[in-house]
């Protein structure tokens, strides 16, 4: 059971804290559930109305892309499992891409809302109502610290493909590259969550 | 011999080798004088609004300035003292100690949220000169006020959401630590009670500090967005935004107390030479207090409006957690029958413990029913409630624990006769301050007042004069450990003759804590 750090490197203590650490963000994001399910049940008709103005398909976009960047960076762990370090480089070139193609995404996509006038505190949104006020308030936040998770993930594994690059990670020594695996697929799962929320519950 | 923590600098010089150290020795004292530091701060304010409350009308303050002081107290006190108190200065100290590890799992994750909790308590208290005055909505910051005063609140807010991240990374870090390192034959049910204790109050710290921190980010977003989760011109409820709050508040008041249950474990059995009674039981009401703690938030909000539905349930579930709590001071009382006693500063301390916690207990039983609460609410009742509680447990456990492990941390020896005086002056000045306060908000008069109608003016001179004798038997507590600190005698490594592992290291221990991993065969309080 004694490990000491120093001396000796413990995968599963890492990965045992790296999950930890996964249950304090679902819960980050459980007091926005919370938030959201309240005002839905209060705002029923005014949410329904206002999700069916969100385009599916950009939405529908972005869910495949997050779940293919999901795929390839597990894939590359067992690519770095396999001592294929240029496919495991790849991988994660692809998953950084994803990720970035998401934000695109998403930047037109609150673009177009903003051109519109629909933002917190807008004049133009106050004036469509509460339930609209709450609806897009709720869209604006959730969606933006989800991006933000999607930032912060990228980082993560920019610094991750960089240590890759000069052999730090390697087939013996991968757990860092798994706790990235990890924080991206919560990123994933979370917005697995919000995107029936925000876009396909009408 | 190996050089001991306070020896050996590592890399760095001066200063350096302690802010720069990963060693959790170091962080602990690190966090200690932080701690005492901004206790100093938030006693200084509770002390100059008790007297303020000398006297009807202004006495020394403005009703604005009293309103600033309350926040700054509530927030310092509770977010940067008695969250952190217990867990980040002796937990980090000893909880590798007692479990046979030579360090927490993640050492510069440790440091890492030491920084973060210098930087929160600095933005809180950077929020009190800029802008445009000092926050004054108290330290629940209650929707909609904490958006619409001029008050400064953002820092603070901001301040409160780093505070929280730094407790959920020393909560994360306890875990594994529990998890992964304990020493070799250390079953979970061989693990000394302050371990076990650190091990529930970590799954609070990370189940339930994330709620505060998305809840101040959403304050955060009203004031400067304008969103309207709890703005009620636009849509919100100002009530989700209490549920949201006390869904944290109320399990961190477990955060501060089941620590501080776990070293008063430890310190009763160590000086009643006897193993602890029920030991079991203890484990099992440690972790129920932490479950069940989960679930009574609602009784902070009995006014607020909720259906008396969701009364009865949080009034029974609150009147649950009682029992948990009654099987530990059941147990410590039982620990000590037939026990060879031996009355040292520590075990005053849990004595003293033992006493406020029970009355503070029981007067939450008074407000957790329904009908006692709709009189009680918001009176200074409650003050005094929380205050037996959060100052009378965690405060009272977190004196006993200095004078328990002084010895270990230092490797000196403190005067007895002054600590004792001090803890006769704090004790008595403790009573005198907050038992007051019980008849006063029996008598009904609200909390959050500078002024007060002249009726109730025996009793707050009878309570400001307490909080004088508060004050200097805390001077005495801790100009008596500075002193000690030069002229105190060396300690030996087991001074009290405690079983638990940290007695059988030297005193201070040495950087790596163990030569040799001990080998686990027996309980943790094995005397005979």
């Amino acid at each position: 059971m004694n490990t000491t750090p120093e001396l000796h490197r413990d995968d599963l203590t890492s990965k045992t804290g790296m999950w930890f650490f996964l249950f304090t963000e679902m819960l980050l994001f459980g007091g926005l559930f919370v938030v959201y399910s309240v005002y839905r049940y209060r705002n029923a008709e005014a949410f329904h109305l206002a999700a069916q103005e969100l385009k599916v398909a950009i939405g529908t976009t972005n869910t495949i892309i997050l779940l293919i960047s999901s795929t390839t960076i597990a894939m590359s762990i067992t690519a770095i499992q396999k001592k294929n370090k240029k496919l495991a480089l790849l991988l994660l070139g692809t998953t950084i891409l994803l990720g970035l193609a998401f934000l695109v995404n998403k930047y037109f996509e609150w673009g177009e809302h903003l051109k519109e006038h629909i933002y917190p505190g807008s004049a133009v949104l106050a004036l469509r109502g509460q339930g609209d006020v709450l609806f897009y308030g709720l869209y604006f936040f959730m969606t933006g610290l989800h991006a933000l998770h999607i930032i912060i993930g990228l980082i993560f594994i920019g610094v991750i493909t960089v240590m890759i690059y000069r052999n730090k990670i390697d087939s013996d020594n991968h757990v860092l590259l798994e706790n990235s695996g990890l924080y991206w697929h919560l990123v994933d799962l979370i917005w697995i969550f919000l995107f029936p929320l925000f876009y396909l519950i009408t | 011999m190996e050089p001991s923590f306070l020896e050996h600098t590592g890399k760095y010089k001066g200063i350096f080798s302690w802010i720069f150290s990963t060693d959790h020795k170091r962080i602990g004292l690190l966090y200690l004088f932080s701690i005492l530091s901004f206790f100093a701060i938030g006693a200084t304010l509770g002390l100059l609004m008790k007297f303020e409350l000398i006297a009807p009308g202004k006495t020394i303050m403005t009703a604005q300035t009293y309103n600033a002081f309350f926040t700054l107290h509530g927030i310092i006190m509770i977010f940067a003292v008695v969250i952190p108190g217990l867990p980040a200065v002796f937990g980090n100290f000893l909880l590798p100690i007692m479990i046979g590890a030579k360090d927490v799992a993640f050492p510069r994750i440790n440091l890492l949220s030491w920084y973060l909790y210098v930087t929160g308590v600095t933005l809180v208290v950077i929020s009190q000169f800029t802008g445009q005055g000092p926050p004054d909505t108290g330290w629940t910051f209650y929707a909609p006020y904490s958006f619409r005063t001029a008050g400064n609140m953002l820092p603070a807010v901001f301040g409160a959401f780093v505070l929280g991240f730094s407790s959920i990374l020393t909560g994360l870090n306890f875990l594994v630590t529990i998890h992964r390192m304990r020493a070799p034959g250390m079953t979970w049910l061989k693990m000394p009670l302050f371990p076990w204790a650190l091990y529930a109050t970590g799954w609070v710290q990370l189940l339930a500090t994330p709620i505060i921190g998305i809840t101040m980010l959403m304050i955060v977003a009203e004031r400067t967005l304008h969103i309207g989760f709890f703005d009620p011109t636009l849509g919100g409820d100002p009530l989700l935004y209490q549920h949201l709050f006390w869904t944290y508040s109320h399990p961190a008041v477990y955060i501060m107390i089941l620590p501080a249950m776990g070293a008063i474990s430890e310190i009763i059995s160590t000086f009643s030479h006897k193993t602890i009674f029920g030991y079991n039981f203890m484990v099992v009401s440690t972790l129920a207090i932490a479950f069940v703690g989960y679930f009574v938030w609602g009784h902070h909000m009995f006014t607020s409006g909720m259906s008396s539905t969701a009364q009865y349930a949080f009034s029974l579930l609150t009147f649950l957690v009682a029992i948990p709590s009654a099987i530990k001071v059941f147990n410590w009382i039982s620990t000590m029958h037939k026990g060879s006693i031996e009355l040292q500063t520590p075990f005053y301390w849990a004595m003293a413990f033992v006493f406020v916690f029970m009355i503070g207990g029981f007067s939450g039983l008074i407000l957790g029913s329904l009908a006692a609460n709709v009189h009680l609410h918001n009176t200074h009742f409650v003050v005094a409630h929380f205050h037996f509680i959060v100052f009378g447990g965690t405060g009272f456990a977190f004196f006993g624990a200095m004078h328990y492990w002084f010895p270990k941390i230092t490797g000196k020896m403190y005067d007895t006769r002054w600590a004792n005086i001090g803890l006769v002056l704090f004790f008595i000045g403790f009573i005198t301050l907050y038992g007051p306060m019980f008849y006063l908000g029996f008598k009904g008069m609200p909390r959050r007042y500078y002024d007060y109608d002249e009726i109730f003016h025996a009793g707050n001179i009878v309570s400001t004069m307490g909080s004088w004798v508060l004050y200097s038997g805390l001077a005495i507590i801790i100009i008596n450990l500075f002193a000690s600190l030069k002229s105190g005698s060396k300690a030996p490594s087991d001074p009290w003759g405690g079983k638990t592992l940290e007695w059988t290291v030297p005193s201070p221990p040495p950087v790596e804590n163990f030569d040799e991993i001990p080998v686990i065969t027996k309980g943790p309080y094995d005397y005979k």
